[in-house]
């Protein structure tokens, strides 16, 4: 226990650089599936056909197909299209897209939530679909997004390692380098462990937190 | 002059059809009262009205425009006939006084100011000066259905349509929103009330329509269609319903 008292403080500053990678991607990812998840959710709730299915169609190739997989195809194989990315970009590019379809979920299933009698008063006050959207279906179906879409982010944020497979020197793979030429694999892979515990940590608080507050006022 | 007029209106929910032919008017200051034994199409026919739900057949007009779904003055339309649902369906997430206030600000585009310093006198009219600051889920059925009112009235509609307002109620509560419903017809509102309560319909309606399998059998003032109805559907409906 001393021993890893001793020793850990030398080796978090490489560890460091792997936490900017790991916060970069997973940030990176979550804004591009969060952008790409609303893009699908809207053409699924839009109740025009060829756009639901559209997305529909999208959502179930995303989702059939491992988020290393994507991640290899587009590090991998875009290059031989004519689209080479460095290997961040590539992550952030991947994560993101195989990722989208749950945000899909999320954002469609707490649109679908909402009561129908709350789209029929709104339009029986003469709104349309704009001001519906804007006014009274997405402040209601937020609170009810809100909790999956905070654990989306922590799953997010530990499959960020998986941008270790396409050479990103994120936390985990720093730690894997780190530990191969150290042989210091206990301290290593125990400290790796807490740092990823303390980035999950403050953001589940923050989830349980948002949901009592939400549960709250309704 | 009429306000409201519906001319050989057909409706079906795919190969059903659900309305047979039903034509009526209502004029300026009216209260028309809808009654009928459940899935007669009373509500179907309401919302066909403002154009929450289209018809196949036959024509409805508002002020003589024309009622169409897929037009863009559906919107104006609705901002003539407002309504008042039988779940109140008030925006949760607003308190009483937004709620009253979100179509004047959002829709008719009024001053903030002016919108919320009217929905504060509505609010005062329906008897929930009070409680202009709270969210729907912290009030009475009653009072939600009271709110819902103020909404219909914040748009400053020509008419207004009820929709059972009163079926959702625990029945202590129904007589504070029959007694608003009452007020406004005195004052003149135009109004179609669709509803079970046989003793508002015998006093506050000008006229009764009965709605019996999607065909309106009969209609008249209260005082025949309530006490010497003709046609023997309407008689043994409201036998039953006075049996009940
Ligand atoms: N969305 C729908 N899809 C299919 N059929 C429907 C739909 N809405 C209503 N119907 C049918 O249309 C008929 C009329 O229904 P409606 O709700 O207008 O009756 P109602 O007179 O309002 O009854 P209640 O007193 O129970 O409210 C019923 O047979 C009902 O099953
Ligand atoms: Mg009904």
């Amino acid at each position: 226990m001393s021993h890893f008292f001793e020793q850990a403080p030398g080796y978090l500053p490489i560890l460091m650089q792997g936490v900017y990678l790991t916060v970069l991607v997973t940030i990176g990812a979550f804004v591009l599936a969060t952008v790409l998840g609303l893009v699908w959710a809207s053409m699924r709730v839009s109740g025009i056909a060829p756009l639901a299915f559209t997305a529909s169609t999208i959502i179930i190739i995303v989702r059939g197909i491992p988020g290393m997989v994507i991640l290899f195809y587009i590090y991998f194989v875009m290059p031989d299209l004519g689209l080479s990315l460095t290997a961040v970009q590539a992550a952030i590019i991947g994560l993101g897209i195989a990722y989208s379809p749950y945000m899909a979920e999320v954002f469609r299933s707490g649109i679908e939530a909402i009561d129908r009698g709350q789209t029929e008063a709104a339009l029986s006050i003469g709104m349309g679909w704009g001001l519906l959207m804007r006014r009274i279906i997405l402040p209601q179906a937020i609170r009810v997004a809100l909790p999956p879409y905070g654990s989306t982010m922590i799953m997010l944020l530990k499959d960020s390692s998986l941008a270790s497979t396409i050479t990103v020197a994120e936390l985990s793979l720093q730690g894997k380098l780190l530990a191969s030429s150290t042989f210091e694999n206990t301290i290593i892979f125990t400290l790796v462990a807490f740092i990823y515990l303390a980035m999950s940590l403050p953001l589940t608080a923050f989830n349980s937190w948002l949901e009592r507050r939400l549960g709250k006022s309704r | 002059m009429s306000i409201i007029e519906l001319k050989n209106i057909r409706k079906s929910f795919g190969p059903i059809e659900v309305i047979h032919d039903i034509s009526f008017s209502v004029k300026k200051g009216e209260v028309v009262c809808i009654i009928g034994p459940s899935g007669s199409g009373k509500s179907t026919l309401l919302r066909c009205i403002n154009g929450l739900e289209t018809y196949q057949g036959g024509e409805i007009r508002v002020h003589g425009d024309r009622v169409d779904t897929a037009s863009k003055s559906i919107r104006h339309i609705r901002t003539r006939v407002a309504m008042v649902f039988q779940r109140f369906n008030l925006f949760p997430h607003m308190t009483a006084l937004e709620n009253v206030a979100e179509g004047p600000i959002y829709v008719k585009k009024e001053p903030r100011e002016k919108a919320l310093e009217h929905a504060r006198e509505l609010l005062t009219r329906v008897g929930l000066a009070a409680k202009a600051d709270s969210y729907p889920p912290q009030l009475s059925g009653g009072q939600q259905q009271r709110v819902a009112i103020a909404r219909a009235l914040g748009m400053q509609p020509d008419a207004i349509l009820f929709d059972e307002p009163t079926s959702a109620l625990d029945p202590e509560l129904v007589g504070e929103v029959l007694a608003v419903m009452r007020s406004l017809a005195a004052e003149g509102m135009t109004m179609v009330v669709v509803t079970h309560e046989m003793g508002f319909a015998r006093e506050v309606a000008d006229r009764v329509l009965f709605l019996d399998g999607g065909v309106l059998v009969e209609q008249g003032p209260p005082e025949e269609v309530l006490s010497r109805p003709q046609n023997p559907r309407t008689q043994d409906f409201l036998r039953r319903v006075l049996e009940a």
